[in-house]
């Protein structure tokens, strides 16, 4: 398990080809320019959120001051300058309407954006992996139970629930804590079926049968040779629930019912920029582009883990293929 | 096959049950007293009291529930005082904003959601076939390439960001179409097609990238089996091959999942709605969360977990029907 979970050391040389599955998948994914790119695009981006504060003050602005004297209140708030106001003070603009700093708006959005996105990650892998295993290890009223709860989570329609959910809690709950709790707890079924599944298939397998034939308890079992097979799959679905979850809470967000004001968030820019197509394009653009890369490149990233670690990947599809033909 | 029908339907009734405890649930967890909601922000103590007699609030939870069930089952009336109002069979009780009965509501959003729907429909099955098929003949070659690549783009894009593009593009700066605002079917066709144009190619690209990939991976599969190998050994053309035999491959999945989207948008495409406006029931859902309608909440999801699981039991029967190896059991 360790081993299968450790950080991919890459030490080419120092490893005979095919040494264990993390570097060999880490061979493989470096060996993928698209995923290589987006993974630095994104260990960029989750660097400058990290460093949000401090950018802010290095920059001199704080995200939520307004700024009266930089947008053209007889004009309806247009941004005072070219691009949206770009200053030296304010790198990317202003807000229109409240001349609030762009720059440190989108910085701060996007710590909203990931930790939103991560967070309901793992709360989404932690809970389908428990529920998936007892599926499949518990008895056999329980394990039906669950497969039964876990096909009626995956038919019901995620952000509608969501939504509904958002109208009912309290308001001075903590938003982003809300959305990571709400996705988490409304998607974990995908994750949950898909662990049922291979543990029923690894179930039966020779080295599980060993291990409890030695005496080994079911959660021992579930611990030390279960996980470890488990492992690979897993990752490969967490990394492409990424994507999904952000482009989840940017959406609720862009409706209004996400992260409140004024909490800055890139959806809920969008849902005001409606307003301001002609006179601060650059209002619309940023925010939309910052969030269509990031979700980019966690869909490619998410991608190329999945090739990575699949072992039948490359082959699978290039059945027929003119490469295959000519081969 | 009854025996799948009538499994597949108690199923679905079983998740709506579910369903409809968790939203009603909803009420419970709600902040503030639903009787102070309904009667609004100017009432008294006592019209409050007579609101909470009126909904019968007053009755233990579960005894709520099941004037609840029975309500949508069969209708039910509420008495307070003098004026007793009745409520049609499936009852969802009234709008706290509009006097109005939350089925009627629904009912009168729901073809606006349902023309978005269709004409997305049209659109995937069109464009993402289309460039399924596509890529699956050029296989290997750069148009592949060119195609996987905006198909993984197109798969991440929130749909809104695409509608603001568009949005931002047409009817902003070359001002091709004014700004979209929604003319029911009923009074002037072409206008209804000519606003609801850009709604359609946003959901109906946003959808596409599914199908393109779909399309693409069925195909492929297909090919690689024996059948195909003889019609090429008796000198079928490659064009033929894809766009004739594979793609039958394609076209299970393709049904079985496009009568789920379907379905989930009938149920209301809450972002596509409310970025241009369309009064359908994802708005409608929208409008209510903002001004804690909860009965029109509640209302909306159970019509959306409705329209979604009667889609996926559809799903499954067109499966069966459109794949000879699948058998219903």
């Amino acid at each position: 398990m360790t081993v299968l979970l450790e950080p991919a050391a890459p030490a080419p040389g120092a490893l005979a080809p095919g040494a264990g599955p993390a570097p060999r998948a880490w061979r493989r994914l470096r060996r993928r320019p698209a995923a290589l790119l987006a993974g630095g695009a994104l260990a960029l981006l989750v660097l400058l959120a990290l460093a949000a504060p401090l950018l802010a003050q290095l920059s001199g602005q704080d995200p939520n001051a307004y700024h009266d004297d930089l947008v053209d209140s007889a004009r309806g708030g247009v941004p005072l300058g070219s691009f949206g106001g770009i200053s030296g003070d304010h790198w990317l603009g202003v807000e229109p309407g409240t001349g609030r700093d762009l720059f440190t708006r989108l910085l701060y959005g996007a710590r909203v954006s990931l930790l939103v996105a991560l967070g309901a990650t793992v709360l989404q892998v932690l809970l389908g992996v428990v529920a998936g295993l007892t599926a499949a290890l518990g008895n056999r009223l329980l394990g039906r139970l669950i497969a039964r709860v876990t096909d009626v989570m995956i038919a019901l329609p995620l952000l509608v629930l969501a939504i509904a959910l958002t109208a009912v809690v309290p308001p001075d709950f903590p938003r982003p804590l809300l959305l990571v709790l709400a996705i988490g707890i409304l998607d974990w079924g995908g994750v949950a079926r898909m662990v049922r599944a291979q543990t029923l298939s690894l179930r039966g397998l020779d080295f599980v049968e060993a291990a409890r034939l030695s005496g080994n308890s079911t959660l021992r079992i579930a611990r030390r040779e279960l996980l470890p097979s488990l492992a690979a799959p897993v990752i490969t679905l967490a990394a492409l629930k990424v994507p999904t979850n952000m482009v989840i809470e940017a959406s609720l967000s862009f409706l209004g019912v996400g992260v409140k004001p004024p909490t800055p968030s890139w959806g809920q820019m969008l849902s005001g920029a409606q307003t301001w197509f002609r006179a601060d394009p650059a209002y619309v653009l940023l925010p939309a582009g910052l969030l269509f890369v990031t979700v980019l490149a966690f869909t490619v990233l998410g991608d190329g883990v999945r090739t990575a670690l699949d072992p039948r990947a490359g082959s699978r599809l290039r059945v027929g293929t003119r490469k295959e033909r000519t081969a | 096959m009854t025996r799948f029908v009538l499994g597949r339907l108690g199923g679905a009734l079983l998740v709506l049950l579910v369903l409809s405890l968790a939203v009603y649930a909803l009420f419970y967890v709600a902040p503030g007293d639903p009787a102070r909601l309904a009667c609004g922000e100017r009432c008294n103590p006592a019209q409050i009291a007579q609101v909470r007699e009126q909904l019968g609030l007053n009755d233990s939870v579960v005894v709520q529930y099941l004037h609840f069930l029975q309500g949508l089952l069969a209708g039910r009336d509420y008495s307070g005082g003098a004026a007793v109002l009745h409520c049609d069979a499936p009852c969802l009780g009234f709008s706290y904003q509009n006097d109005r009965q939350v089925t009627e509501l629904l009912l009168e959003r729901l073809p606006a959601t349902f023309s978005l729907a269709l004409g997305a429909l049209v659109i995937w099955l069109v464009v993402g076939v289309g460039t399924g098929l596509l890529s699956a003949l050029r296989r290997g070659g750069a148009t592949e390439r060119v195609l996987t690549v905006l198909t993984l783009a197109a798969t991440g894009t929130p749909v809104f960001i695409l509608g603001l593009l568009l949005l931002m593009a047409v009817c902003a700066y070359l001002q091709w179409l004014p700004f979209p605002t929604y003319v029911p079917f009923g009074e002037d066709a072409e206008q209804w097609a000519w606003n609801l144009l850009l709604p359609w190619i946003t959901l109906g690209v946003f959808e596409s990238a599914k199908y393109a990939r779909i399309t693409r991976s069925s195909t492929l599969e297909t090919l690689a089996e024996d059948h195909i190998r003889t019609f090429r050994a008796y000198g079928v053309g490659e064009r033929a091959l894809v766009t004739r035999h594979a793609v039958r491959g394609a076209v299970a999945p393709v049904i079985a999942l496009s009568a789920v989207d379907f379905g989930t948008m009938i149920g209301g495409a809450v972002l596509t709605e409310s970025l241009f406006g369309i009064p359908g029931l994802g708005k409608t859902l929208i409008d209510g969360v903002r001004v804690v309608d909860l009965p029109v909440v509640v209302g909306v999801v159970l019509a959306i977990g409705t329209a979604v699981v009667i889609a996926g039991a559809v799903a499954d029967l067109l499966y069966a029907v459109a794949d000879r190896r699948v058998t219903l059991s």
